[in-house]
Parts: C-alpha cells; sequence; structure tokens
C-alpha cells in the first residue's frame, strides 16, 4: 500500500509485546471485550505521544481492574497500595520534578478506600494528573457496590439496588474536588459515544499537558463501561454510558484555572542521601568515635535489650535517646521505642533500646537484658518480666528485701541521692546510665561523654550531666560485686540460690 | 469499469481484536463487520467489508485494544 500512510495506529508509548497473558506476540491486554479501561489506556498513550513524554512519564496504577497498567504503557511505571496512588504521585512529582506523574484510579481505589489520599493531593494542589475512570462499580472484585453506584442499581452488595436512605447517594467526586481551591482543571467525560470518546481524548490531554506546563492539579473523571459487572454486552454499555450515567454525573468542565494558574516555582531538590549524616550532624560523631560501620564485626553477635522505666520527668525517656544516639556512633543497629503514660509528669514513663550487633529485628524489648528502673513501682512493674540473670539497676539506697525473682543481677544505687549531691536531682538518669555503662561494658565511656557533649547545649547541664555519669560509674562498682561487671556472672540475690543463666 | 478510489483503509488486528463489535456500530459509512471465522482467541474478530473507509479514525478510538485497529488515509495525489 504505498500511497497509504498510517494515521491511526499502535502508539509507540505501548511497550511491543505485552507479556503478561503469554498469548502470543503482540498480545492483547488482560481487559474484557468493550472494556473503557482499554480505550482509556489508549487515550492516555495518544497523549504521551503527542506531548513528546514518553521518557519522563510516570504512571502510577491502581489497585483495581487496572491494576496492570505497567504491562502496557513503556513509561515509568509505580503500582501503588489501593487508595494510595495520589500519595505516591506525590512523593514521585516532588522529588522528580521533571517527571510527569499520572494518578490512575478506578472509582473504588479513588473515591472508597483512598477518599483521604485525593482529597488532600488534590487540596495541596499538588502537580499531578489524576485520571479518575468511573464505572460506577467495583470491577475487579467481582461488583460489589462503589461509592459512585447509582441508585437503583444492583450489585452484589446492594442486590436489591443502591437505596439512597441506606447506601447514600452516588459521590459526585469532581464536585466535592471543586470546592478547593487548589485545583487547577477538574473535567468530567464519557466514553459512551463518539463524540464523548473524542472530548475524552482532549479532556486527557489537556490535564497531561497542564502538568507540563508546571500548572498545578488536574484531574479528568471518565464515565466508563464495565460490560462484564453490568451485564451488558459492549455496545449495550457503551449507550449505557451515554445516556444514563450523565444523569448522576453530569458532563463538563468543573474548573478550569489552566489560564491564571501560575506556575509552582520548583521545590528544591532533595539532598544527596551521602550529604545526609552531615545535615543530621552524625558526621563528626560517627567518624570521630567508632570508625566503623553500622553492624560491624565489632559488635557480632550483640544484643542488648533495654528496659528504663520511671515517673514521667525523671529523664527516662533522654537516658534512653542518649544511648541509642551513643549506640549508633559507637556503630550498633540501635532502636529506641519511647513509651508515655497519658500524663505529662508524675505519669509512669519507660522506653525500650537495642544495641545489635546486626539489623534489629524488632524495637520492642520483650525479654531484657538490662532493667534501669528509677522508682520503685517501675521496678515491681517490670520484675515479672525479668528473666534469670537480666541485670536490674534500681535507684535507692537498698535493694527491696522480699519479692525478687531468683537468679537477677540486681544492684542498689542511689541515683536521686547522688544526683542532688552533684547539683540537681534530675540528673539522676545519668547516674543510672553510667552505672548501665560500667555494669555492661556495652560501649565505652568515651563514647557516651562525646555524645553527651553534642547532645547537651546548656553548658552548666553539661557539666553536670558528665559529672553524673562517671558518678553512676563509680557507684556501679560499689553497688554490684566485681563479678557482675562486665560479665555475666549471677548474683545471689536475696532468697534461695536460682537456677543459673538460660543456656545460650 | 473505474471504481471511486476510497479515502482510506483499515486493517484489523485479527489476533487482537475481541470481538467486542464496538468498531462496528461506531464506523458510520458501516464498512465493519464481525468475520464468521473465529480468532484463536475464540472471538469472532471485526473485518472491513473492503470498500468505502473514509480514514475517519472512529473505529481506532471506540476500539479498547492497542494494536485492535490500524488506519490508513491515502495521501493526496
Ligand atoms: C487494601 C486492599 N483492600 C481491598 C482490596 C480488594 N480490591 C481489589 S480491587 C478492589 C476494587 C477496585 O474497584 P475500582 O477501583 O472501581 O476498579 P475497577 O476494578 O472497577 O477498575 C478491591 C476492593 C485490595 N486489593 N487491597
Ligand atoms: S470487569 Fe469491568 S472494568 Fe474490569 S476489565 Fe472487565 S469490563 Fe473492564
Ligand atoms: S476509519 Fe472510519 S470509515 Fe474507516 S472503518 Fe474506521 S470508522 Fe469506518
Ligand atoms: S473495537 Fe476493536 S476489539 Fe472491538 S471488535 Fe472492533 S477491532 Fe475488535
Amino acid at each position: 500500500m504505498p500511497d497509504l500512510a498510517v494515521v491511526h495506529g499502535r502508539s509507540p508509548s505501548f511497550y511491543a509485546v505485552f507479556d503478561r497473558k503469554e498469548d502470543g506476540d503482540p498480545g492483547q491486554t488482560h481487559y474484557c471485550p468493550g472494556c473503557g479501561h482499554g480505550i482509556l489506556t489508549k487515550l492516555l498513550a495518544e497523549a504521551i505521544d503527542a506531548l513528546g513524554i514518553q521518557d519522563r512519564t510516570v504512571l502510577v496504577s491502581p489497585v483495581g481492574c487496572s491494576v496492570f497498567g505497567y504491562e502496557y504503557l513503556d513509561v515509568g511505571n509505580i503500582q501503588a497500595a489501593h487508595g494510595r496512588a495520589p500519595a505516591v504521585a506525590t512523593a514521585v512529582k516532588r522529588s522528580r520534578p521533571d517527571s510527569i506523574v499520572i494518578s490512575y484510579q478506578g472509582d473504588g481505589d479513588l473515591a472508597a478506600i483512598g477518599t483521604a489520599e485525593i482529597i488532600h493531593a488534590a487540596n495541596r494542589g499538588e502537580a499531578i494528573t489524576v485520571i479518575f475512570v468511573n464505572n460506577a462499580i467495583y470491577g475487579m472484585t467481582g461488583g460489589q457496590m462503589a461509592p459512585t453506584t447509582l441508585v437503583g442499581e444492583r450489585s452484589t452488595t446492594t442486590p436489591w439496588g443502591r437505596d439512597p436512605t441506606v447506601h447514600g447517594y452516588p459521590i459526585r467526586v469532581c464536585e466535592l474536588l471543586a470546592t478547593l481551591e487548589a485545583p487547577v482543571h477538574i473535567e468530567r467525560v464519557g466514553l459512551g459515544s463518539n463524540r464523548q470518546i473524542m472530548a475524552a481524548a482532549r479532556a486527557v490531554r489537556r490535564a497531561i499537558d497542564n502538568q507540563v506546563r508546571g500548572l498545578g492539579f488536574s484531574v479528568v473523571e471518565v464515565l466508563s463501561p464495565c460490560p462484564t459487572i453490568w451485564g451488558l454486552d459492549p455496545v449495550e454499555a457503551q449507550t449505557f454510558v451515554r445516556d444514563t450515567m450523565p444523569r448522576t454525573f453530569p458532563l463538563g468542565i468543573l474548573r478550569d484555572r489552566t489560564a491564571t494558574a501560575v506556575p509552582r516555582p520548583p521545590l528544591p531538590s532533595p539532598p544527596d542521601p551521602a550529604e545526609l549524616p552531615g545535615i543530621l550532624g552524625l558526621d563528626g560523631a560517627t567518624a570521630g568515635t567508632t570508625g566503623g560501620r553500622a553492624g560491624g564485626p565489632r559488635h557480632a553477635g550483640a544484643d542488648h535489650r533495654i528496659v528504663a522505666a520511671g515517673f514521667g520527668g525523671q529523664g527516662v525517656q533522654v537516658l534512653g535517646e542518649v544511648l541509642a544516639e551513643a549506640g549508633l556512633s559507637a556503630g550498633y543497629h540501635v532502636a529506641w521505642l519511647p513509651s508515655y503514660g497519658p500524663q505529662m509528669r508524675s505519669g509512669t514513663s519507660n522506653c525500650h533500646v537495642r544495641l545489635c550487633g546486626g539489623a534489629v529485628d524488632s524495637p520492642l524489648v520483650s525479654r531484657p537484658t538490662a532493667l534501669v528502673a528509677l522508682n520503685q513501682p517501675s521496678l515491681r512493674a517490670f520484675l515479672p518480666r525479668m528473666e534469670p540473670g537480666t541485670l536490674v539497676l534500681f535507684n535507692a539506697d537498698a535493694v527491696p528485701p522480699d519479692g525478687l525473682p531468683r537468679g537477677l543481677r540486681i544492684g542498689a544505687v542511689p541515683a536521686t541521692a547522688i544526683a542532688d549531691r552533684l547539683g540537681s536531682p534530675r540528673a539522676a538518669n545519668m547516674v543510672m546510665l553510667g552505672a548501665l555503662l560500667e555494669a555492661t561494658g556495652m560501649l565505652a565511656p568515651g563514647v557516651v561523654e562525646a555524645t553527651l557533649q553534642r547532645m547537651v547545649t546548656d553548658p552548666a547541664w553539661r557539666d553536670l550531666d558528665l559529672a553524673a555519669l562517671r558518678a553512676g560509674q563509680r557507684a556501679a562498682r560499689r553497688a554490684l560485686p566485681a563479678t557482675c561487671l562486665h560479665r555475666t556472672a549471677i548474683l545471689g540475690a536475696p532468697g534461695p540460690p536460682g537456677p543459673g543463666p538460660r543456656p545460650s | 469499469m473505474e471504481r471511486t478510489i476510497d479515502r482510506g483503509t483499515v486493517v484489523i488486528g485479527i489476533d487482537e481484536c475481541k470481538g467486542c463489535g464496538l468498531c462496528v456500530q461506531a464506523c458510520p459509512p458501516r464498512v465493519l463487520r464481525l468475520s464468521a471465522q473465529l480468532n484463536r482467541h475464540g472471538y469472532h474478530p471485526a473485518e472491513y467489508t473492503g470498500s468505502g473507509c473514509t480514514a475517519c479514525g472512529i473505529c481506532y478510538y471506540v476500539c479498547p485494544e492497542p494494536g485492535g485497529v490500524t488506519v490508513f488515509r491515502r495521501e493526496a495525489a
């Protein structure tokens, strides 16, 4: 056909071969005969071709029948969790401002489980393009009611038809979004006739072009046939879109501020990951005090599981934070999990800290290797969890004489009294931290001191904390027998001798 | 005997067609039909009756399959 030229044919934005169904070269889509998703995907491809943006387009596919969008369009592809496509699109657009990001979503995806994401993305005016496929039903899962199901329409979950007094009225998403200030382009089109399809093609292209021009949020709702679930043949389904759906969902432009919208200034591009330690002030600390990478062989096999507990205001969280920060500097993998009572002061407060040689499997400590109890209620609350061999440091002059499980390595460190003598009872947490270091040897005191230098900005407090830390180390040597320091020996605590340490 | 030269012609991707019939119904001069044959997926694919295509492209736009329809236009002589 030498004198014939292709005017409409398979778009180069499609993969040459669709592998998904393995039905041979070049392959069909997985959509049912007459499905609107197929038509719309072609309109998208055509717009991408026309705008010349194939190499910078990122399509975010939803959960729903179009979940396999990435099998067809040869662009950047991400498949998002149900309803979350606008959040994913936001992330892509913000981190790669030159990309053209299209969030493609069904009505179950966008208007049911994803209601929050779409409203807030629109309200923020994210410079993305949303293609919203309204087929008034959950297609993929077999025809449950969607928020957009028409009044009276039957579905598997409205077998007698949607009754507004029971199921509410269909949600008009475009009208809802048009109450927001930020969107620049909101339009509803249909796939119900030749004329409607051509209008849809123009709307899709414009909504993407808006993004190419740097304008804000654009959304096109597309009334789309789902012959399979509707129980209609493809031509009947198309007619339903043309004649019936627009009575509930009127077609047209609901917002067009593209003429006056000012292109958004680009967000500063994110820093290179290599710069992050410097930005977070961790480079000096890490390089200066450890010389090792997290999880390096120095800590191989280490698994320190610490619970610190006390009244709110006793500094339990700061104790945990300093410990975790210092652990990080020393090359451990760490976790610090604060847990507060509802009160700011005088409530209970505890935190879990893990310093591990390898990846931390959970920030939660259910079997501590050490408990730091800043008051008696904390001791009583956590003792039942203590296993033989656990180190317990208790803020008091003496260990309570009764009720203690056997086989603990327990020592009384009068932290509040020591801190009070040094200048403030509020430094008791650092006394306890010093004692913990001395008893376990998990961190070199120098690392913790360097961490305090960095974290405590007030010089008076810094000096007090450092003094408290050192006093705590001395106190631990007094409180615990030599066998309990830096070792796993068992103190025969009050009561009959315990069963000894767990075999490891 | 001289036949009027059509402005266009259309090629159906037989194994991509799902026989939905949307193109048949949409074609203004009604020059498409569903074949009596089955394709390898078991659908009756669309086929061109052989004359009268205006290259309007409507069948391309209503077709849900990316490779279902290719429309050709005769270059102006
Ligand atoms: C978190 C989660 N909840 C539920 C599902 C099940 N699910 C899969 S598709 C779907 C509905 C899709 O409907 P719609 O967005 O209208 O798309 P359509 O299939 O009609 O194109 C649901 C509820 C899921 N995959 N993930
Ligand atoms: S179930 Fe409906 S929406 Fe899903 S592929 Fe089939 S026709 Fe399309
Ligand atoms: S291009 Fe137009 S005239 Fe030709 S077959 Fe398609 S719809 Fe019919
Ligand atoms: S519209 Fe496409 S899939 Fe449907 S019959 Fe025509 S060529 Fe086949």
